[in-house]
């Protein structure tokens, strides 16, 4: 058993626990914190994969500013009001029962395709450094990324418009 | 000119009066009834001058000729084409045709000029001479034509002007609708008999691949020594054909309904051209009928019945027109005889002398018609309660209208078969052939000629002999000369005509031959001369006896207490319409109405209701799919999911 | 290193657990969450294979991921406020106008 073993056997209890908890908490304030902690021990498994700018980019961006947009919301909602009185009852079963057919299926393939042997690589420092990252982000793929940045700027002027209070209501 | 070319004129017989009812169509009605009139007269005339010049021209070349004008279909190996034949036989109808039709349109100037007054529509009168001349047309076709499919269109054609002109007063009649359904009788039993042609023409075209008469008749004894009970059948078919159009025996129910049309329509149509369009069909196909003996006997005694049974029902009729329409049926039977005899110029020479003496009497009856409703209009009070055709209404009309009255003497003798008239001579012929080859159909046929020499004398003497039994019948009056000059024109025919094939000479026999193949004249037989002689003179003889006696437009009729029984089915035409109306119309409209009800209502449109309803419960079952949940929607993706991998994974 | 099956194993396990947060819950912005966990999940097994594979291709993707689901987030949670201020609630289950 290695470090690298047990590492990732850390991390993908925490990441799974976090989910469990994540879907079964009633406080959705409380479900926003599990995110974070899912969040963060990918993140964490970033690391171990060599992948160091992702992993930390996804702490600032997921963690940090999504999730804080996420609190945000549920702050203003004022949604911690508990309000699971199950309309459909016959849905959770059905979802229950079609998600574990769908994983142990992805988990027999995985078995029986994916032979144990391989394993993944020691990383390399170089290959995943900024670099590298923005050479091939401006080079190879300088469409997607303009494509990205106005989706960003769309998204935004969107959220704007989305929210704002209609005019005559102003005056008033 | 070269007499050949004159055949290039033969397209002219249809195409003038064409021209006629196109004009007339277009302007008659505004340039005037004598317009309208004297414009399908000079037709139907200049197609008689063609149709002599045709006869002109063949006189030097007998064997006739073909002239194409086009051809029409064209499908793989089939062609049919517009093509005329102009050989002895075909021109003596078209003489027939023209000639008749022309004194016939000259006559319907003045009587329509009446009876559309009478009726009340003078609106109406370019019509009738628009449809008689599309009548000549098609009868034209008929006798014109060079193969089948082209006889068929005339044979349609004139089935159709039938209907028209039948029902050319269509808002009148019993209940308002006694001509219109009168004029769908007609038109539904030539039907019926246009099926049975027409399974013949199928027949004719399989069997000998084309339908061209030159070629199939030249095939016909080949054809009939290999497969001889096609022929049987298609010979019996063509006869199904031809008791339609001639109104023989089962199909003639319609010719005494047709009498409800304008009697210048009786008098072209129904006595002198359309009828005789079956007789022409049996004497153009004897190659066929020869060929087929068992075929000629059914022909044969097919005519034989119908004569002696339309002979019957002819004594005990009461109205004018339906005694000579019954007499026409019982004429048409003898020829129909004659042509299944075999005795081809027989019958022609009967449909020539018949169309004379019958359109004269059809004629001079419209004569007498218009004198009695001129007789119902004098005075102060106008009589409108009589029926002018009613024989029972007239009586001495003899002073009254002495022409019309001498003109149909000389018809009713000439149809009666007094010699020298012409119908002493055709009728004879036919009697002659029937002694020689058939004793049983001569015993029958002189029968009917018996009765027919009776039946017209019967008429004779309660129309024109006597005491006038009501008032239009003394105040009637004569006709004015446009119709009178043809029947005088027409009495002068039935006189003469026998010269035609008078025995010895036997022009026609001759002129004939060239088209039927040489037969053997046949000898005047003075035995049966006498015999059919003395069996009219007889006949007329007993009418003397029996209705001048007392006054015998009293009813009852004198024939009716010792006859009784026979007597009444006489009078109801032995019920054959009341049999064929319960064997045959009322299943066949109680079948059709269970069919619209039960069937068509009931199973077809619930049908196509069901499967409306079907689709729509259907909808109603797929809409609680949408229930408007998200989450059910996303679920319902997640099935998909599970599906699509397990079904990846485990292919 | 560790056998590349137990990342990828991971996740599918993180992926599912996402597909049932997102039918179970009713709460809007918890469904928002779980989309969330699904991205999760999907960004892991990028750069699982760009590990494997040596090429940072995945990684380029990752970034892109990251970006639209901030966009998507930023335009969806807009969206849950507006519908918040006609409804005050953030049932999803009222929110049921496609109905057929």
């Amino acid at each position: 058993m290695t470090i690298n073993m047990l590492i990732f056997l850390f991390l993908a209890v925490v990441a799974i626990a976090a989910a469990v908890g994540l879907i079964l908490s009633r406080n959705p304030v409380y479900s926003a914190l599990y995110l974070i902690v899912n969040f963060l021990a990918v993140g964490v498994f970033y690391l171990v994969l060599g992948a160091p700018f992702i992993a930390l980019a996804q702490i600032t961006v997921y963690a940090g500013a999504i999730m804080v947009l996420f609190l945000f919301v549920i702050m203003l909602l004022g949604a911690a009001k508990p309000n699971e009185i199950e309309t459909l009852k016959w849905q959770r079963p059905l979802a229950i029962v079609l998600t574990a057919a769908i994983l142990l299926e992805g988990l027999y393939a995985l078995i029986t395709r994916i032979s144990i042997t391989v394993t993944t690589t020691t990383p390399d420092a170089a290959l995943a450094d900024p670099k590298t990252l923005a050479q091939l982000l401006y080079y190879k793929y300088s469409l997607p990324f303009e494509i990205t940045s106005l989706i960003l700027l769309i998204a935004a002027i969107g959220a704007v418009v989305l929210t704002k209070k209609p005019a005559k209501e102003e005056a008033k | 000119m070269e007499s050949t070319q004159l055949f290039n004129l033969a397209p002219w017989v249809v195409f003038l009066p064409l021209i006629g009812l196109v004009i007339n169509l277009l302007v008659g009605k505004k340039l005037g009834e004598l317009f309208a009139g004297v414009l399908a007269s000079a037709a139907t005339g200049l197609a008689l001058l063609v149709s002599i010049l045709l006869a002109v021209a063949l006189s030097g070349h007998h064997e006739g000729t073909t002239v194409v004008l086009s051809d029409w279909i064209t499908i793989g190996d089939f062609t049919s084409r517009w093509a005329f034949r102009v050989d002895t036989l075909s021109v003596v109808m078209m003489l027939v045709v023209s000639g008749v039709g022309l004194l016939i349109h000259i006559y319907s100037i003045g009587y329509m000029h009446n009876d559309v007054r009478h009726n009340g529509d003078t609106g109406r009168f370019t019509r009738f001479f628009v449809f008689m001349n599309l009548f000549i047309a098609a009868m034209m076709i008929l006798v014109s034509a060079d193969n089948f499919l082209m006889m068929f269109v005339g044979w349609e054609g004139v089935g159709l002007c039938s209907y028209l002109l039948i029902g050319f007063w269509f808002e009148k009649g019993k209940d308002g609708i006694g001509n219109a359904n009168a004029a769908k009788k007609a038109f539904i039993t030539n039907r019926v008999g246009d099926f049975g042609l027409l399974i013949a023409m199928f027949l004719i075209f399989t069997s000998f691949g084309t339908l061209q008469f030159d070629q199939v008749f030249s095939q016909a004894a080949i054809v009939a020594a290999a497969k001889p009970g096609v022929m049987l059948l298609i010979t019996l078919f063509m006869l199904l054909g031809v008791t339609g159009k001639s109104a023989q025996l089962p199909l003639f129910v319609w010719l005494p309904d047709a009498m409800a049309g304008p009697t210048p329509v009786s008098a072209l149509i129904h006595a002198a051209t359309m009828v005789t369009a079956g007789v022409y069909l049996v004497a153009r196909s004897a190659v066929f009928y020869t060929l087929v003996p068992t075929a000629q006997t059914v022909v044969t005694w097919v005519g034989a019945a119908t004569a002696i049974f339309a002979a019957t029902i002819a004594v005990g009729q009461y109205d004018i027109k339906k005694v000579l329409a019954y007499s026409t049926i019982s004429q048409l039977g003898f020829m129909v005889a004659a042509v299944g005899m075999g005795a081809t110029v027989a019958g022609m020479f009967h449909l020539v002398t018949h169309a004379f003496f019958k359109g004269l009497l059809f004629l001079a009856a419209g004569s007498v018609i218009q004198g009695m409703e001129r007789g119902m209009h004098h005075g102060a009070h106008p009589d409108h309660e009589t029926d002018p055709q009613d024989m029972r209404r007239m009586g001495g009309l003899r002073k009254q209208m002495p022409l019309t009255f001498w003109v149909y003497l000389i018809g009713a003798l000439a149809l009666a078969g007094i010699a020298p008239l012409a119908g002493f001579f055709s009728k004879d012929e036919i009697l002659l052939s029937a002694w020689q080859t058939r004793p049983a159909v001569f015993i029958v046929l002189a029968a009917a000629a018996f009765l027919t020499a009776f039946y017209m004398g019967r008429q004779l003497i309660i129309v024109f002999f006597g005491k006038p039994q009501t008032k239009p019948a003394e105040h009637a009056t004569e006709s004015p000369l446009v119709i009178t000059i043809p029947l005088l024109i027409l009495a002068a025919l039935s006189v003469l005509g026998g010269l035609l094939n008078f025995p010895g000479l036997h022009t026609l026999e001759h002129w004939l031959s060239h088209t039927l193949g040489e037969g053997e004249p046949a000898h005047f037989n003075f035995l049966v001369a006498g015999i059919s002689l003395l069996l009219a003179l007889c006949g007329l003889g007993l009418a003397w006896l029996v209705y001048s006696r007392k006054s015998a437009a009293e009813a009852p009729d004198p024939l009716s207490k010792p006859l009784g029984p026979v007597f009444k089915g006489m009078e109801r035409k032995w019920w054959v319409d009341e049999l064929y109306q319960s064997i045959l119309l009322d299943p066949y409209k109680a079948a059709a109405g269970f069919i619209a009800e039960k069937v068509d209502l009931g199973v077809i449109d619930r049908i196509g209701g069901g499967l409306a309803a079907g689709t729509r419960m259907l909808a109603e079952g797929i809409r609680k799919f949408q229930n408007g949940y998200i989450r059910t929607y996303a679920l319902w993706m997640l099935l998909g999911l599970a599906v699509i991998m397990t079904y990846i994974f485990f292919k | 290193m560790i056998p590349v099956a137990f990342p990828i194993g991971l996740a599918i396990i993180l992926f599912c657990m996402g597909i049932v947060g997102f039918i179970v819950r009713k709460n809007a912005i918890v469904i928002f969450m779980s989309l969330e966990l699904m991205f999760n999940a999907a960004n892991l097994l990028f750069i699982t294979f760009a590990n494997q594979f040596q090429q940072v291709d995945g990684h380029v993707f990752v970034i892109f991921v990251m970006v639209t689901a901030a966009a998507e987030v930023a335009v969806g949670l807009a969206m849950i406020v507006t519908i918040f201020r006609g409804k005050h609630s953030v049932d999803i289950d009222q929110l049921t106008n496609l109905k057929g």
